[in-house]
């Protein structure tokens, strides 16, 4: 094949592809269903080995098709379905256009040790140590963390620019979103890689791709034996060398009519460049340059990444002062265990199999899930983790296990997890404003969804808050609302391992409905 | 004030009412100055939401009384929770339908709903059935869920609260009508009128870490009052409040009361729940700081059995 339309066939496809994976990571609304976005995580290749691994369930092992598809296609899962591929492309072009002419690859030899050690680093050390190496290289995560960390909150700031001025013309169909803002400590990868990977594809083309990520890398090794893949008509070759030059993988060496397969992302980019019909699209044919890429405009890209880092900063916004109560509180919260996400059965289970892609982050509509700093240990670095200081779990919501990708949450029905005691509440009455202030309060109280957290009578007519841990769900809505500073007067300590808490038992009050006006 | 002045406005206020009578008789003058209404309070029993508000709002002299042609009115229902409207722990939708039709039937130019919410406020609106039924009737049902709606004011006088961000829709309206419902609740003892306030303002942490019943009182001095309180006592959820566990908590009263002034309509729910009066701190406050009327014996009350 060497139609015109393969190149078109593949932009059009990428572009679907992803502005689907985008509306997903930027639905600050929670419009799009779980199911959906399901559909769409299902493609990704990691997500689905660790998910098939968990799991034992033939209808998670996508990857199985990924892999046929590269056997027969060679690497059009980078150029058609990886969103972090798709990103670097639409990179590349906005490094062509802002050099007002294209991009210039070339031919560069392939980084053959550096590559095949990335990868064998990676397999390693995830059945080593786990899944830690790879979370920090899976292509999916890291295009999750950019989204969640960087674009959902600039897209944010926006929304609410819109929605202020449309609220000074009384229409409130948008509507404001605070933000809860990260620990800054959380940026620090997502930014290193922003860094890495927006250089690399204004400059490079696909670099990235084929030395670094272990996906690109095994993805061509099996490629290296695919059924389709672009070939050289030598007879009609010139060697002109346009088409290297178009070629985002570096990876066609016109003077020996060779095509690296291995680096090949078969974006087809090659046979529009041709001019003499000489490349195309096909069955297998046994059967080769030199260029040197301009210097970058590193000012211009070192300016934009920066304004897009202060950007998503100025909307994750600063903590926003909270009135304060007099006195402030004198104990500390004794915290044994980080509480993971509704789903996560056990932290050992939930961090074994957790990528940190941010996908349930940013699912989150109470926004409770915020990427850990070391709430699990270094190696759980981004994993997302319950922040009961920034908000607390809905009882009615289980999007987060729904969405996740990799399994590392299972998905609980309503009723489970309604149950599903995620910590045990602990109060501290020497913070409690009914003891210290002696004045009423029980904010505490009033959120509990099961009255695990309840009222009992304290001196005079005041009442003081008594917790039973046994139909405590860990949801953290009692330590959110608890208004001491700097320390709470009531807490969730995790569960290492998620238990069933006990059903609320609830009796009829015996009040009649009345039939006269008691007054 | 100088006697040409006095003399002006005496002629202006008989020709008014001179007007006013020829068109609409002698009951509608008087209703049209609330504090000298035909009763202080009305309380209904015995019918469905809407139609008990139909016939209580009648007997105030109609929502006329209360909204005039033109006027922007604010409805601010209890929708703190994300819990369907059977389990009663935010306001009956069909009662917050029914008064928004009756504000557009009297001339209301716009008509808000918004609450700040407890849980998501996406979900509470959605739960509650009130986003859906406000936006029936042709409410504009409004966010209240960011700190960006909300703006400084000042309560003079007060004693522990002397300020408070309160929600724009608030400063924006002519009209304010309370529409809380009735439920226990396990730290304040009750939540009704003065209570919903809380959902007017941004900081609620203040509130309960600076002595709540006081702020719920001193709020109340606040000059942007409710012009009517709608107390929705359909189902009441007697114990385990404000969210509720199971409907094991509520009770079906089919009951509402009306009224301008929320102290009094506080110390009526109070007997409605049967929980004495003295007991719920901010009613015997706010009685004291002369923001209302706790003793309903003094009270003129009409009482409507459907």
């Amino acid at each position: 094949m060497r139609s015109h339309f393969l190149r078109r066939f593949r932009i059009a496809f990428s572009t679907v592809v992803y502005i689907c994976f985008f509306l997903v990571f930027v639905d600050f609304r929670y419009i799009i269903p779980a199911d959906y976005i399901n559909l769409l995580t299902i493609t990704q290749f990691v997500p689905s080995v660790i998910k098939f691994y968990n799991l034992e369930i033939l209808l998670t092992a996508t990857f199985v098709l990924v892999l046929l598809l590269t056997l027969v296609s060679g690497r059009t899962y980078c150029s058609f379905f990886c969103p972090l591929g798709i990103g670097q492309d639409l990179f590349s072009r906005i490094g062509g256009v802002l050099r007002k002419k294209f991009r210039r690859y070339g031919y560069k030899k392939p980084h053959i040790i550096l590559r095949y050690s990335l990868l064998a680093l990676t397999l390693v050390s995830t059945m080593i140590w786990g899944i830690y190496f790879l979370s920090i290289l899976d292509p999916f995560s890291i295009y999750g963390r950019f989204m969640t960390f960087f674009i959902k909150p600039v897209v944010i700031e926006l929304n609410n620019m819109l929605a202020g001025v449309l609220g000074k013309f009384d229409i409130y169909t948008l509507s404001n979103v605070p933000e809860k803002p990260f620990k800054l400590a959380a940026y620090s990868i997502p930014a290193a890689f922003f860094v890495l990977i927006g250089t690399l594809s204004l400059t490079k083309g696909r670099l990235y791709c084929n030395i670094v990520c272990p996906v690109g890398t095994l993805l061509g090794l099996v490629s290296k034996i695919s059924i389709f893949r672009i070939n050289f008509n030598e007879s009609e070759c010139t060697r002109c060398g346009r088409c290297a030059l178009r070629c985002k993988s570096s990876c066609i060496d016109f003077l020996k009519y060779d095509v690296d397969v291995s680096r090949c992302v078969d974006c087809f980019n090659c046979i529009n460049a041709c001019q003499d019909k000489a490349l195309s699209y096909g069955l297998v044919k046994f059967k080769k340059k030199e260029h040197k890429t301009d210097e970058s405009r590193r000012k211009v890209v070192a300016g934009s990444l920066l304004l897009l880092l202060g950007l998503s900063q100025k909307s994750y916004g600063q903590d926003k002062p909270v009135p304060k109560p007099k006195k402030d509180s004198t104990v500390k919260e004794t915290r044994n265990w980080p509480v993971c996400p509704p789903g996560s059965i056990s932290l050992e289970h939930f961090s074994k199999n957790c990528t940190a892609c941010s996908l349930c982050i940013t699912a989150c509509p109470n926004q409770v899930l915020q990427p850990a700093v070391k709430e699990y240990g270094f190696s759980g670095m981004m994993q997302p983790v319950m922040n009961y200081h920034k908000s607390f779990c809905t009882y009615n919501c289980t999007i987060c296990n729904e969405v996740c990708p990799t399994g590392a949450l299972s998905p609980l029905v309503l009723d489970a997890k309604k149950l599903t005691q995620l910590g045990k509440v602990n109060f501290i009455k020497d913070n409690c404003i009914v003891k210290t202030e002696k004045t009423a309060c029980g904010a505490c109280s009033e959120s509990c969804p099961t009255k695990a957290v309840y009222m009992i009578p304290y001196e005079g007519n005041l009442l003081i808050p008594e917790v039973n841990t046994d139909i405590c769900i860990g949801c953290g809505h009692c330590e959110y609302a608890c208004p001491t500073v700097p320390y709470k007067a009531i807490f969730v300590d995790g569960n290492p391992v998620h238990l069933t808490a006990k059903k609320p038992v609830n009796k009829e009050s015996g009040i009649k409905s009345p039939v006269e006006f008691p007054f | 004030m100088k006697r040409r002045d006095f003399f002006k406005t005496s002629v202006s206020a008989g020709m008014a009412a001179g007007a006013a009578l020829s068109l609409g008789g002698y009951d509608k003058l008087w209703a049209t100055v609330p504090p000298m209404a035909k009763y202080d309070m009305v309380a209904v029993m015995g019918g469905s939401p809407d139609a008990m508000f139909d016939i209580g709002i009648q007997e105030l002299g109609g929502i006329g009384t209360f909204v005039k042609k033109g006027q922007k009115v604010l409805i601010k229902p209890n929708i703190g929770w994300d819990v369907l409207p059977e389990l009663a722990a935010n306001t009956n939708p069909l009662l917050v339908k029914r008064i928004i039709e009756h504000c557009f039937k009297a001339g209301a130019r716009e008509v808000y709903v918004f609450d700040h919410t407890c849980d998501n406020w996406v979900n509470c609106y959605k739960s509650s059935g009130i986003e859906k039924a406000a936006k029936s009737a042709g409410a504009k049902v409004v966010p209240g869920n960011s700190e960006s709606y909300y703006h400084e004011i000042q309560i003079p006088g007060g004693i522990k609260l002397q300020s408070a961000k309160v929600h724009q829709l608030l400063l924006e309206t002519d009209v304010f009508i309370n529409v809380p419902v009735l439920k226990n609740h396990e730290s304040a003892r009750m939540t009704a009128c003065l209570k919903n306030s809380m959902g007017l303002v941004w900081d609620r942490g203040y509130w309960h870490s600076n002595d709540l019943n006081q702020c719920i009182a001193d709020y109340a001095l606040y000059e942007k009052k409710p012009a009517l309180n709608v107390i929705d006592c359909y189902n009441v959820m007697v114990k385990n409040g404000p969210q509720g566990v199971s409907k094991e908590d509520v009770v079906m009263m089919k009951s509402q009361i009306l009224t301008a002034d929320w102290v009094a309509g506080d110390a009526a729910a109070a007997k409605m729940l049967n929980v004495p009066v003295e007991k719920i701190e901010y009613i015997p406050i706010a009685h004291k700081m002369g923001l209302g009327n706790m003793n309903l014996e003094s009270l003129n009350i009409k009482r409507i059995k459907m």
